[in-house]
């Protein structure tokens, strides 16, 4: 039976390992630079958490296999060895603290320092986005680059006025309300999210960061896509029954594109 | 066969414990004070509700895979959450918030430590009942209302509650924001209840393992079942408290006009809603500050039992004892101060993600410790491959698996991709659910014997691990995949998101069901084994048929009311002495002294 058990643990094993060797599954390409180094952090974890599981998983098959075959062998009277006991503590600290400490820098890129190389907060293009039950607002602030005030009481769907932007305010009345983001490429972004009723989550797995949006608080997310393309915005907190058609899009466009289309968009407000 | 020993200092000690054996059948069976009917009580509750749990997972898996297909029954079944057959979106995430619910605290928090822990920890400890079998009565009847309360929410007006086992407000503060109405209610009332219970029977379990362990049982030899059950015990009535007072809030909030956790400026459909100056991430704190240990009291007590069988199946000591306690220790610690890493991506403040990503990854080490002595218990041993220990040797690969993929979930920039998709569904089901339901497997087969006086058969037990530990690897391994993708999580369906559509998805969904239906099949197996072993086992009323070491195999099988027989046994030696050198068997027992080990040689063992 220890045979067995050992080929059954032994098969799962590359089993499940298998499909993280040739990517069947995997995650789609990245599109910014903090993208691919949270993707080298993913790397080396799963090479680090690999080798342990194939290793554990291995010592647990082998050990079944070994000692379950009938012998006339007493069992061993061993109580323990604290050399060992030290030797796996300090490894497994090294391993998993060393992780925990090692990704601090781009912890701090994607949520709360200036990223490198990235423009000034009064230099970027920030999108307000808004989420609701159950679809994605987002807000250019229009040529004045400013965005307007917004009062509870102009909140109204069927007027096209989600967020109840002050139309008649100064920096109200050109701000621009869509339902998909729109970036050139390149640029310096900074998401700002909010939320009308319940929690949502920012998420674009190319961007590889996710946000809730609390009511009540302004997150803020940063990103520079070097990637033109299509990606996908799905939210990830629940929020209920149409949680799952929660789903909007970034594009990511080129600067004459986006230039375009923000002009075309500016003119349709009024 | 085993003699238990008197010591004649403190004989009539019992006595002051001992409560009469009740005659009458009610106060026998049903308000029993004794911890051995209440602990069979727990498991009969959580073999119940771990069904229906299931049964609700069935739900999910089908909707998930046949999202506008009618399907038989469940129409008649179900008129408002399944018109014609067809489940609607609500009714996903109101069985889904049930599943939840049902598993983590009907199943996973009741039968590892108010079943096995009830019935065990007295008799381990030499005890004749727990400290207070009153409180105990009242422990069990208390989470039996919560069970009821819960099962009530499926019957109300707009149905069970759809925002999920965590209840984030203000989804679940506010009526407007759902369709529903009283099932949320009865949700937070069910799990007061429950908190209560629990806190009950933390204090009971604390005073016990302190007060009543027998003379010359010191903490250092107690076995690794008590410890855990010990320590989980602690953790609960420091969480549970949390988890109350939170409940109560949520419920003001919905019912009394507070604003604990929704804050002002709500615009639902465009009504405003009338609340001010809440916060929801303040729920989320309350909330892990529970729900975090309340992985531990999962899973603590299936790292005691499997513990506890690897050594005596191996016919091995458990390899570093005192690790093993220590490292329970500090699970226990650390599992109180890394509740932030579930909120990452909430909008907490960016700092504190640096403090619980630290604390996370250093509950790694305890955990890898506890893996590696398993694996050195089993090396060098004399393994029979018996149902339990095959369960328990399932849990170790379950919970290395399981583990590993929290180092992921621990980084606060892997996080960032990963949460809220379903490699956390993966990562906590293996660790917290299937592994802990493996050392529930183990324990039920190990002391079947004990507590029935008969056996399971053991051909029936091992089909059913074969085919369930193959099973929920089907089932939870592919699901890693799905978050590679990512898939996110309670998504009813996945039809609105493109690149699911594209990447495999829906064949990995389609796998995954036809697993869960598969290994949920093989559970009646199990139901039917168990059943059947009760009224109609292999008798079994040999004291000691596993040859272990622990005081339970001292006593007869089922053990008399006082466990016993007014005798108070002594303790000579630690919890595992097995093969010791010059010994005449192959175990010592716990209540064995020096010559009834050795004989008169002198002793040559520790």
């Amino acid at each position: 039976m220890g045979v067995l058990l050992a080929i059954v643990v032994w098969g799962i094993t590359l089993a499940l390992s298998i499909p993280f060797v040739t990517q069947t599954w995997w995650m789609p390409e990245a599109i910014t630079e903090l993208g691919r180094e949270i993707d080298g952090a993913f790397n080396f974890t799963l090479l680090g958490t690999g080798v342990i599981f194939l290793l554990a998983q291995g010592a647990l098959g082998y050990t079944v296999w070994k000692y379950g075959r009938h012998s006339d062998q007493p069992a061993s009277s061993s109580h323990g060895n604290n050399f060992l006991e030290f030797l796996w503590t300090c490894g497994a600290t090294l391993l998993f603290v060393g992780l925990a400490v090692f990704g601090y820098s781009m912890w701090a890129e994607t949520r709360f320092i200036e990223q490198k190389s990235m423009a000034p907060s009064e230099d970027r293009l920030i999108i307000e986005v808004t989420g609701q039950q159950f679809v994605w607002n987002m807000r250019y602030p229009g040529n004045d680059n400013q965005f307007g005030p917004t009062d509870i009481n102009l909140i109204d769907d069927a007027a096209s006025n989600p967020v109840g932007v002050d139309r008649s305010q100064p920096g109200g009345a050109d701000d621009i309300m869509v339902s998909e983001m729109r970036v050139p490429v390149n640029a310096d972004v900074e998401v700002v999210l909010k939320s009308k009723d319940v929690l949502h989550n920012f998420f674009v797995p190319e961007l590889r960061i996710k946000l809730d949006t609390v009511p009540g608080l302004v997150g803020k997310l940063q990103f520079r896509a070097d990637r033109e393309g299509r990606y996908e915005i799905v939210c990830s907190e629940l929020c209920g029954l149409g949680h799952y058609k929660m789903v909007s899009f970034l594009h990511v466009v080129s600067q004459e594109e986006y230039d375009a289309w923000i002009k075309e968009q500016a003119e349709f407000v009024f | 066969m085993t003699e238990v020993q008197v010591s004649p200092e403190v004989a009539g000690y019992t006595e002051v414990h001992r409560h009469p054996e009740p005659k009458s059948f009610i106060w026998k069976y049903i308000f029993s004070v004794d911890h051995k009917v209440i602990g069979i009580q727990y498991l009969l509750l959580a073999v119940v509700a771990v069904f229906v749990g299931m049964a609700l997972s069935l739900l999910v898996r089908l909707r998930l895979i046949w999202p506008n297909e009618s399907l038989p029954l469940l129409g008649d079944l179900f008129p408002v959450g399944a018109p014609g057959g067809v489940m609607t979106p609500e009714f996903y995430l109101a069985m889904l918030t049930m599943h939840g619910t049902v598993m983590v605290f009907m199943v996973l928090t009741t039968a590892p430590q108010g079943g096995f822990g009830n019935y065990f920890l007295p008799i381990q400890i030499g005890a004749a009942d727990m400290a207070f079998p009153r409180l105990n009565m009242l422990s069990f009847w208390a989470t039996f209302v919560s069970f009821m309360l819960l099962m009530a929410a499926f019957f109300v007006e707009g149905g069970a509650p759809m925002s999920g086992w965590t209840g984030y407000p203000p989804l679940s503060a506010v009526p407007e924001a759902t369709v529903q109405g009283i099932g949320q209610d009865l949700w937070i009332a069910s799990i007061a209840v429950f908190c209560i219970a629990s806190l009950l029977a933390a204090l009971n379990f604390i005073v016990t393992t302190l007060d009543l362990r027998a003379k010359g049982l010191t903490m250092m030899r107690l076995p690794l079942t008590c410890w855990t059950w010990f320590v989980t015990a602690i953790l609960a009535l420091l969480a549970f408290g949390v988890l109350l007072a939170a409940g109560v809030l949520l419920l003001m909030d919905r019912n009394a006009g507070t604003s604990f956790f929704v804050p002002g400026g709500l615009v639902v459909s465009d009504r405003q809603i009338d609340h001010s100056g809440g916060s929801p991430i303040l729920w989320q704190h309350l909330f892990w500050f529970f729900g975090h240990p309340e992985v531990y009291i999962a899973i603590l007590p299936g790292m005691g039992v499997t513990s506890h069988i690897l050594s005596t199946f191996a016919r091995k000591t458990v390899f570093g004892y005192k690790a093993m306690v220590y490292a329970v220790l500090a699970i226990g610690l650390l599992g109180f101060v890394v509740w932030g890493h579930h909120m990452f991506v909430s909008g907490m403040s960016p700092y504190s993600a640096f403090v619980f990503a630290i604390l996370t990854m250093c509950i790694g080490v305890p955990s890898a410790i506890k893996t590696f002595n398993w694996i050195g218990t089993l090396w060098g041993g004399k393994i029979r491959f018996t149902s339990p220990m095959l369960y328990s040797i399932g849990f170790v690969s379950l919970f290395v698996t399981g583990g590993l993929s929290g180092i992921f979930l621990g980084q606060p920039t892997v996080d960032l991709y990963f949460h809220d998709t379903y490699f956390v569904v993966a990562h906590f089901h293996l660790i917290m659910g299937v592994a802990a339901i493996f050392g529930m497997f183990a324990g039920m087969t190990f002391w079947f014997p004990k507590m029935f006086g008969r056996m399971m058969d053991e051909g029936l037990s091992k089909i059913h691990f074969w085919t369930t530990f193959v099973g929920v690897y089907a089932i939870f391994g592919p699901m890693h995949y799905l978050g590679m993708l990512p898939h996110p999580r309670r998504y009813a369906e996945m039809s609105d998101v493109d690149y699911l559509l594209t990447t495999g998805a829906e064949g990995l969904q389609q796998f995954i069901t036809v697993a869960a239906v598969l290994t949920i099949l093989v559970q009646f197996l199990f139901l039917y084994n168990f059943v059947r072993g009760i009224f109609a086992g292999k008798e079994c009323r040999e004291e000691n048929p596993w040859e272990a070491t622990t005081l339970e195999w001292a006593v007869p099988s089922p053990p008399p009311h006082d466990n016993f027989a007014g005798k108070v046994p002594h303790v000579y030696r630690g919890a595992y002495d097995f093969s010791l050198q010059g010994a005449k068997r192959d175990f010592a027992m716990q209540c064995n002294d020096d010559k009834a080990v050795y004989g008169d040689q002198p002793g040559s063992g520790d």
